[in-house]
């Protein structure tokens, strides 16, 4: 692990992106395949089965430190980090080993064990580990074991560096890391080769459309142009072959078995066939128009064997808007209304629980701005455009397609509870509830954690710690003094908030220093925007 | 707090009534014992100042000469009221201090700023025996340990060869007064190359070098040449610096960041320093701890800082603590005082 404590200690030590890379490549070409496999999980994150909870590792700190526990757990809420935490706390070793443990033996003979273990042999483990390992390498070991590994450098930098490496598209490299990628010495071999078979269960890498700010008579005639609707569902590849369907989500995580409706309609299609889209919640399961509610869909998302209630309160759907293989032929080269052809005539002999998301016409730019602003009541998230001709490239690239999102709900909050980040953001209040007027009271609604400047968080920590009203563990409630203005997308009864509704995805918009407690919203006004059909 | 205790909050400092003094008030008041001539500690408009002979030229660089400044040497007592006051160098800074005061209600040490490392540029903290000890905390939890300070300085120095060899700057973030000059002195025993400065460092680095203190040799980028890249050169500045059109200067640069504060990552991350280096001028936990045992004092308690941690520690060790909020008398004495001229 001597190397990849270096790796990691280069790539925290900069922020530049050029020397992350050129780090990575460095260890890539110098390390053992065996290890440099498992450097390639960690760092695209992916993490090992949760081999030691956080509540042990607090406890076992505490002994391994003889410090008290709730010493342990003040220090911990000012660091942010567990791992972190335990490998700044605990005494350093006296004597550092005269070497450490390759990282593949580390993880495979030292690591993965402990799911086997007894309580008491983990611990014994663990401790033995912690009396060897200096610092950094501490301090990583109980990264692996708790969980990722956060080292500022995301998938797309390690694919970088990667197909640098091979000398290969970084679109090739990035196809070659996808789905379930097995940290293996062969596996690592062919990310730079290519050489060896290709599962048939791994997807495409998923083209990502940027954000559109200006408008779209900019982007050039209109002729050249294809919308969609922007679903709000959950983005997804089906996979078509050998007889088999794969579903994977954005996330790359496999959704085998969750929406047995869409796997039974792909039996129809035919044998290597890949298709991008979204899967939302509808009504009827695809023979009646019209989307369900996110909200409904999230009844769905955590369930790995869905019953039949389940699936006939929410009946989900696959929204065809992309073909990328047919007849077991790559197609992601060609035009983007050449694919969309094929699709049209293939889906039709697919389930009704896979439709094609059809294009929205228009003829001029000026047609959109009304259309967009019908997304709401569409059940809708706004439009997409795509340019006719484009090819189904690898992320996000500027260019070809456009989300243009339809603008958010907002409303004024006051800032009513606050605690510690974590991570880049650890020991400062940055975690914040925030509360909107109810009869009397204040009833808390929303919390959110982004949306404000590195200066705005510095002055709203101060405050927070000079304004603090009372303590519960890390959260602490203040004056109710500040005002922000919150975006969210959505909002749904919920019967385990206070409030009675949940919001989706509040974040913060800005500061209202202008405005004072007494002109913040009330639940009610929120309340109104349940009775909006076109609110989920 | 108790009624007769010697000492109580007050105008963000600490309040003697016995001696008729307060110990670095934030605010003007009559009569000023300053421990050390950091900001949150010495401020001006105060009747009369009370320090460490020493600390004279430092408190003057800082503050100005408008009010008469006593200086005292380290060990001998002056009378102030009921009271007889010593100071005793504190280790935190050139000319920093800690109290110590005699009286009909016992003896009484109030830290000031102070740590327990080696630093070239001031004698270390002199312990004495007192009955109550008001200790800082700025870095009061057990997570804060310094490494060795020559070990930090090897790992600067590897840094700077590095960023030499990458053809690039190296600008280290530090405070501008005790911080920057410490490393000056602790690199030169190991270098003689000039370091760069950034002109809020000058007249304290002039001042460090009167008082004796030797340092490496440094000029400022203001007097640099225009074509001047800097290129692998340590420029020094303080950590307001950061992320200012000043920058510009240094194309390129790798920006580090000396601070005990840089023990946590995310204090680094967030900052967007490429290096953080953990030196400190404060005590770390175990010093804290080790302090309180070396002071023999039966109560403790914390001043600067989150102190609750440590108070509670302390405490169930059989010591009597209690943490005081110097800066919640600011916040009261403000609503009862006419604005202060500071």
């Amino acid at each position: 692990m001597k190397r990849f404590v270096r790796l990691f200690e280069a790539l925290d030590r900069t922020t530049g992106t050029n020397a992350k890379v050129s780090a990575m490549v460095e260890y890539f070409r110098e390390a053992e395949p065996e290890d440099a496999a498992w450097a390639v999980y960690f760092l695209t994150g992916q993490r090992l089965k949760r081999l030691v909870g956080t509540r042990e590792l607090r406890e076992w700190t505490g002994e391994f430190s003889g410090l008290p526990s709730w010493l342990v757990e003040d220090s911990y809420e000012h660091v942010g980090d567990l791992a972190e935490t335990m490998a700044l706390l605990a005494p350093e070793p006296d004597i550092a080993p005269a070497e450490l443990p390759a990282l593949h033996h580390m993880v495979e003979k030292c690591i993965r064990p402990l799911s086997a273990m007894t309580d008491e042999q983990r611990r014994t483990a663990v401790f033995e580990q912690w009396r060897h390992l200096p610092g950094t390498a501490r301090f990583l070991y109980n990264k692996m074991i708790t969980g990722a590994l956060r080292v500022g450098v995301s998938k797309r930098l390690v694919t970088r560096a990667l197909a640098e490496l091979a000398g290969v598209d970084p679109g090739l490299t990035a196809h070659r890391l996808m789905g379930d990628w097995q940290p293996t010495p062969e596996n690592f071999r062919r990310l730079l080769t290519g050489e060896g078979d290709h599962d048939h269960a791994t997807p495409y890498p998923f083209f990502l459309a940027s954000p559109l700010e200006a408008e779209p008579s900019t982007l050039g005639s209109a002729a050249d142009w294809r919308a969609e609707w922007k679903w709000d569902g959950i983005r997804a590849q089906l996979i078509r072959r050998a007889d088999e369907t794969i579903l994977w989500s954005r996330g790359e995580e496999r959704l085998d078995g969750r929406f047995p409706e869409i796997e039974q309609a792909a039996a129809g299609l035919p044998d290597g066939t890949v298709i991008d889209g979204e899967i939302m919640a509808w009504r009827g399961g695809g023979r009646d128009e019209g989307p369900l509610p996110f909200s409904v869909l999230q009844t769905r998302i955590g369930r790995k064997k869905p019953g039949a209630r389940t699936l006939e309160r929410a009946p989900a759907v696959l929204l065809a808007f992309d073909l990328l293989e047919y007849q077991g032929r790559d197609l992601r080269a060609c035009p983007l209304d050449r694919r969309l052809e094929i699709m049209s005539d293939m889906v039709a002999s697919a389930g009704d629980a896979i439709r094609i998301s059809e294009s929205v016409a228009f003829d001029r730019w000026d047609e959109l701005p009304a259309l967009r602003a019908s997304s709401r009541e569409r059940g809708v998230e706004g439009l997409m455009l795509k340019r006719a001709d484009s090819p189904y490239r690898v992320g996000r690239k500027r260019g070809d397609w456009w989300k243009w999102k339809v603008d958010p709900y907002t409303f004024d909050g006051i800032l009513l509870y606050a605690q510690p980040g974590h991570g880049r953001r650890s020991g400062l209040f940055t975690d914040y509830t925030f509360a909107v007027h109810s009869g009397d009271d204040l009833v808390p609604v929303a919390k959110a954690y982004s949306g404000l400047k590195q200066d705005e968080i510095d002055e709203l920590d101060r405050w927070i710690r000079a304004n603090t009203r009372e303590r519960f563990g890390p959260v602490r409630s203040v004056e109710p003094v500040h005002v922000f203005e919150l975006a969210f997308e959505g909002i749904a009864r919920s019967g385990r908030h206070k409030s009675g509704i949940a919001l989706r995805f509040p974040r913060i918009h800005r500061w209202r220093r202008d405005l004072g407690v007494g002109d913040a919203d009330r639940l009610e006004d929120l309340e109104r925007l349940l009775a909006d059909p076109s609110a989920d | 707090m108790k009624s007769d205790d010697l000492l109580r909050p007050d105008a963000g400092g600490l309040y003697c009534e016995a001696g008729d003094f307060w110990i670095d008030p934030l605010q003007p008041v009559g009569r000023a014992i300053v421990t050390h001539a950091h900001a949150d500690h010495a401020r001006a408009g105060s009747g009369d100042y009370h320090t460490a002979s020493d600390n004279l030229p430092i408190l003057a660089a800082r503050i100005g000469e408008g009010a008469p400044h006593h200086g005292h040497e380290w060990g001998r007592p002056f009378e102030l009221g009921d009271t007889r006051v010593t100071l005793f160098p504190a280790g935190h800074i050139f000319g920093s201090s800690w109290v110590r005061i005699e009286s009909d209600a016992g003896t009484w040490g109030v830290s000031g700023d102070f740590k327990r490392a080696a630093d070239p540029t001031c004698p270390p903290f002199h312990p004495e025996p007192v009955d109550v000890w008001l200790t800082e905390c700025t870095f009061g939890l057990p997570v804060y340990r310094w490494p060795a300070p020559e070990q930090v300085i090897d790992e600067i120095l590897q840094w700077w060869r590095d960023c030499r060899k990458a053809n690039r700057p190296a600008v280290l973030f530090c405070y501008a007064l005790g911080k920057a000059q410490r490393i000056l002195a602790e690199l030169a025993g190991r270098t003689d190359e000039a370091v760069w400065l950034h002109g809020a460092m000058r007249p304290l680095v002039d001042a460090y070098r009167e008082a004796g203190v030797a340092m490496l040799p440094t000029r400022l980028v203001s007097e640099a040449e225009k074509a001047e890249k800097f290129a692998g050169q340590l420029v020094l500045a303080p950590p307001s610096a950061a992320g200012s059109t000043w920058m510009r200067r240094f194309p390129g640069h790798s920006a580090g960041f000396v601070s005990g504060w840089m023990r946590i990552r995310g204090n680094r991350r967030r900052r967007g320093y490429d290096r953080g280096f953990v030196m400190s001028d404060h005590a770390d936990w175990p010093a804290l701890v080790d302090t309180v045992a070396d002071m023999k004092a039966s109560r403790v308690i914390t001043i600067h800082g989150n102190g609750e941690a440590l108070a509670g520690y302390l405490g169930a060790r059989g010591l009597q603590t209690e943490s005081w909020n110097l800066r919640a008398t600011l916040a009261d004495s403000a609503k009862n005082r006419p604005a202060s001229p500071a």
